[in-house]
């Protein structure tokens, strides 16, 4: 069931209108309902793989959770008679049991999302080194397990490292893994944050309903009437890579970058807003990324809950690991204090971004694309000194112009990397990536074979110009919170004109198939 | 005012607000038919008709373009209308009728059994012209759960501007012109040409695996006779004397076998060309695929002498009301022939 789908506006209607009918108490299970069927039209046969990552990652919580408290009590109870000494011991030995409760959820879940996801790129590169002749399997990869297996695992690390309570409660534990807005593409939400207001089984609350419609309709916008529009174009490029080359990559990287945009950002737009009418609060995922004037600043603005996540829990643990201490006195010792500090934080980097493109996709593709951000991010920070050096001798200052053009450089940036999230393959994205520079790729260009008439242009042009005043308005404050100021009449005639555009302008119903969600993939 | 009322006015004002600029909307976006492709205005006409037709024809374009109702007035005093639309399904013909006899109670019904050989829907288009000008009511449910293809939806017939919306970039000074009313453009359901095109050849005859119809196109078939006899009306089967697409002998064959058992009258035209006096190269507008009025006129001519002798449908041309009606459409018909004999340069 697509956002944009008239199925889902039929669910999330009834969904609504029985959730603010029944009682504050069976609110939060008639949500899990909800959530399962959801789930349940994308395919009963996922509700299995998603079941076992809620029960096994509850079941190993709670064992986690019990032995923390067990051993709080026992040093509690034993405080006199434990020595310093016994007491480590003690929590080491418990921490012991813990770490293999973590292990073992942490083996089965990643597993699965390994074997579903993995699995046949893994087949395709033994056959491609070995020669062998193996097999591929034929395994549909569930709805969002990369999302929901990431939430699950980052509240079990919170409940071993004890900043979070272990759930009680398998049904609770089961909406968290399954709330159905963020499903499909994210944000990868943490138990402690979006817990707060998901089992609260919250009255109707007309501001926050208005609020979270407005949202939901600014999403369905950005996908519809600009996102699926540009598709036309994009899908015609990455569609016939031997024809359209040279100025069309131009082309198509930028109209790429922007379609990523309203794509995602409706997706998660439509999420934060369903959830808002729900009375459910759920993380920020932007924070207008390509107004960042550094590769560095992008990826604190884009798709933030992934980043952060990474940054949690693969960053941190690994860098601060044991054998990643012995590595870090290493290179000390070998390159100096200096070069010493600052190659382990790399090679926990490399990790991370490693891990990044990975979760992208079972694709060279994406694992190129995760390095690549790696190697510009480390570069970037290598040549710090350079920069601020070459800056004040030029008399470089932090001016308005200076801004831009960094805005810019970092635009052109993330557009040219896009490019790896297009083809399937990697020769493919890198033959149509260096046609730009083969002057026989030039010729006989015409905007005309993109597939999109004038009008639609026109609406591409408006609608980027729209999105792009809103988020210029929205660095100082966000645009919702200063119309909901205005009179009533202002504030509904916006709304009223926004939905009548995007009934009218968006690309959706028959003859269209474009309406799935570009990250839904990943 | 209090407060409350206040908002609760605001409210409904402005989502009827809303609502207007939407209907209005949807009545700029949809097709008008009234150009071009004209077939999407057949359906809908019907309703503007008064409801005492002695005879219904049900099917696709070899019914609306091969039979002239006002041949059938002139000539036999007999009422009729034609129920076609292009590539009607027979589905859409069974719920066609049965919706047809919610309005009235003709004593005739002519089935066109081409659609026989056609199981599912092929094509959204088709579906739209059939059903969209359709009044709402059970049969039109039934028939758009009937005829949807995999990309349709129930929603977009409900609110054709979710189907039509994306025409905003092609509007012409018609779609504003015909946003409220929009001219006839059949006469009693007759699709007129007066240009002609001799039949040429045809591509080869295709053998085929299978010559049996498919089972629902049957059940549909069962449900129009049971349909007819439930409200007392002869059903007579023909397949009209188009020369193409071509109609297999195997075909033929079933129907005549199936009439035959259920005692129902089946007129294969083609059986009679030569007594109609059809000249394939001066009665068909293009190429033998469809008759033009000369053809459509003698078709109905020569039905129209079976209608009268072996139905023993009443000469109504001495009812002063039909009449006049009939004398308001055979001006508008005359006025039609001689419009298009100056389009196409005809003497």
């Amino acid at each position: 069931m697509v956002f944009t789908s008239y199925e889902f506006l039929g669910f999330l209607a009834l969904l609504l209108l029985l959730y603010y009918l029944a009682p504050k108490k069976l609110r939060p299970p008639l949500l899990l309902l909800g959530s399962l069927v959801f789930y349940f039209f994308a395919g009963a046969q996922f509700l299995i793989y998603i079941s076992v990552t809620a029960v096994t990652v509850w079941v190993c919580g709670l064992l986690i959770g019990k032995n923390l408290d067990a051993q709080s009590e026992y040093i509690k109870a034993h405080k006199a008679e434990l020595s310093q000494e016994a007491k480590k011991a003690f929590r080491e030995a418990e921490k012991k049991k813990r770490k293999a409760w973590l292990i073992a959820a942490l083996v089965l879940n990643l597993g699965i999302l390994a074997a579903v996801k993995y699995l046949n790129f893994a087949i395709s590169n033994i056959n491609g080194i070995f020669g062998t002749k193996l097999g591929f399997t034929s395994i549909a990869v569930p709805l969002g397990i990369s999302y929901y297996t990431f939430m699950a695992i980052g509240y079990l690390v919170d409940v071993y490292r004890g900043t979070v309570k272990a759930e009680k409660s398998l049904w609770r534990f089961a909406l968290f893994v399954s709330f159905f807005p963020h499903v499909i593409q994210g944000p990868i939400s943490r138990y402690g944050d979006l817990g707060e207001t998901l089992f609260n089984g919250e009255g109707f609350n007309k501001e926050n309903f208005l609020r979270g419609l407005e949202r939901v309709l600014w999403g369905f916008f950005k996908k519809l009437v600009i996102a699926d529009r540009i598709f036309i174009a994009v899908g015609q490029i990455i569609g016939d890579s031997a024809k359209f080359q040279g100025p069309y990559i131009i082309i198509g990287m930028v109209l790429y970058t922007l379609e990523l945009y309203a794509d995602f950002t409706g997706g998660i737009d439509i999420t934060i807003g369903v959830s808002q009418m729900l009375g459910i609060k759920v993380a920020e995922n932007f924070m207008r990324p390509y107004f960042s004037t550094s590769l560095k600043e992008y990826w604190r603005r884009w798709h933030i809950t992934m980043c952060s996540w990474f940054r949690d829990y693969v960053f941190y643990p690994v860098s601060t690991s044991r054998w990643m201490g012995r590595f870090t006195k290493f290179s000390k010792k070998h390159f100096g204090q200096k070069a010493g500090k600052r190659i382990p934080v790399y090679v926990s980097s490399f990790i991370v971004w490693f891990s990044t493109g990975l979760w992208h996709g079972a694709s060279w593709n994406f694992i190129v694309w995760g390095l690549l951000n790696w190697a510009v991010l480390m570069i970037s920070e290598e040549l710090e000194p350079l920069y601020s050096g070459f800056h004040k001798k030029l008399g470089f200052t932090n001016g308005a112009g200076y801004k831009v053009f960094m805005i810019l450089r970092t635009f052109l940036l993330v557009t040219v990397m896009n490019l790896f999230d297009c083809y399937a393959t990697l020769g493919e994205t890198l033959g149509s990536l260096f046609s730009v520079f083969r002057a026989s790729a030039w010729p006989g260009f015409s905007i005309s074979a993109l597939g999109l008439a004038a009008s639609d242009w026109a609406v591409i042009g408006a609608g980027c110009v729209t999105m792009l005043a809103v988020s210029l308005l929205s660095e100082k404050r966000p645009v919702r919170e200063r119309l909901a100021e205005k009179p009533y009449t202002l504030r509904f005639a916006v709304f009223a004109l926004l939905f009548i555009i995007t009934l009218v302008v968006g690309v959706y119903g028959v003859g269209y198939d474009s309406s799935q969600f570009i990250y839904t993939r990943f | 005012m209090n407060k409350r009322l206040k908002t609760a006015v605001a409210v409904i004002l402005s989502v009827a607000l809303v609502i207007g600029v939407l209907a209005i909307l949807q009545r700029l976006l949809v097709p008008k038919y009234v150009d071009g492709i004209v077939e999407g205005a057949f359906v809908k006409e019907y309703y503007s008709e008064e409801m005492d037709h002695d005879v219904i024809f049900i099917g696709d374009c070899e019914v609306y373009e091969n039979f002239s109702p006002a041949v059938l007035w002139k000539n036999y005093g007999i009422n009729s209308y034609i129920r076609g639309s292009a590539e009607q399904y027979i589905f859409q013909s069974y719920y066609l009728l049965e919706d047809t006899f919610l309005c009235e109670k003709p004593k005739v019904v002519i089935f066109n059994i081409q659609s026989l050989q056609f199981d599912y829907s092929r094509s959204e288009a088709y579906n739209r012209m059939s059903i969209e000008g359709m009044r709402w009511s059970k049969y039109k449910v039934g028939a758009i759960n009937a005829s949807m293809t995999e990309e349709e939806s129930f929603i977009d017939y409900v609110f054709p501007i979710l189907r039509y919306h994306s025409r905003w970039s092609e509007l012409t000074a018609d779609d504003l012109k015909y946003m409220f009313t929009s001219p006839t453009v059949t006469h009693n359901g007759y699709y007129m040409r007066v240009d002609a095109r001799p039949a040429d050849t045809f591509p080869a005859v295709k053998p085929l695996g299978d010559y049996s119809f498919g089972e629902r196109a049957w059940e549909y078939l069962y449900k129009i006779v049971d349909c007819c006899r439930e409200n007392g009306a002869e059903l007579i089967l023909i397949k009209a004397p188009s020369l193409y697409p071509y109609w297999y002998d195997e075909w033929d064959e079933q129907v005549k076998e199936y009439a035959a058992s259920e005692g129902l009258r089946y007129i294969n035209f083609l059986d009679y060309v030569d007594d109609i006096g059809l000249d394939y190269s001066t009665d068909t507008y293009d190429g033998g695929l469809h008759l033009n009025l000369y053809g459509a006129e003698k078709c109905a001519d020569w039905l129209g002498n079976i209608l009268s002798s072996e139905y023993h449908l009443a000469d109504r041309r001495s009812d002063a009301h039909l009449s006049a009606v009939w004398a308001e459409k055979l001006k508008a018909y005359d006025a039609e022939i001689a419009a298009q004999k100056v389009k196409y340069g005809i003497e």
